[in-house]
């Protein structure tokens, strides 16, 4: 299962209050 | 929930979270605060066993004590291996002392201590609980 980023932090942070979920951030420089 | 953050495309997201180097992992409670920041790479149980941290941390947080408290125990049982373990168990012990106010199980932390993860920095955060 693969898991869907989201990219955009202010609408994970929202979908996260909304939710009232955890949100995990993943910092990366790794190639895509 | 996820959130990706790639240097190339988001740099400005690094500056908003303090990220100072890659891979660096957060983990935000519901109201965005940050309850576990981990930087650099971690072998898979490792990486895992303080994502749980995390998560028990968010819990710790909101004074869901009785969650918190399972989650800790889930990490010592899951990860006993872990750096992160002895760190559970002492929050596993904080966990029950919030939800009943029991004063000795913070004794029964330190008694733990002695058993098993005595060179731990959380051995010694517990010892002025010895009985």
């Amino acid at each position: 299962m693969s898991i869907q980023w989201n990219k955009d932090a202010d609408a994970a942070l929202a979908e996260a209050k909304e939710a009232k979920r955890p949100l995990l951030v993943d910092f990366s420089a790794a190639p895509a | 929930m996820p959130l990706g953050a790639h240097i190339k495309e988001h740099p400005a997201y690094f500056h908003r979270f303090d990220a100072v180097w890659t891979p660096t992992v957060l983990v935000l409670d519901a109201s965005g605060e940050e309850r576990l920041r981990i930087e650099g790479y971690l072998p898979k149980d490792e990486f895992r066993a303080h994502l749980e941290l995390g998560l028990a941390r968010v819990a710790f947080m909101r004074k869901q004590w009785a969650d918190a408290e399972q989650r800790y125990a889930q990490i010592v049982e899951r990860y006993p291996d872990s750096k992160v373990a002895p760190e559970a168990v002492y929050w596993r012990g904080v966990s029950h002392y919030k939800a009943t106010n029991d004063h000795t199980v913070l004794g029964d932390v330190a008694e733990q201590f002695k058993g098993k993860y005595q060179d731990s920095v959380w051995a010694l955060k517990a010892l002025p609980w010895s009985h």
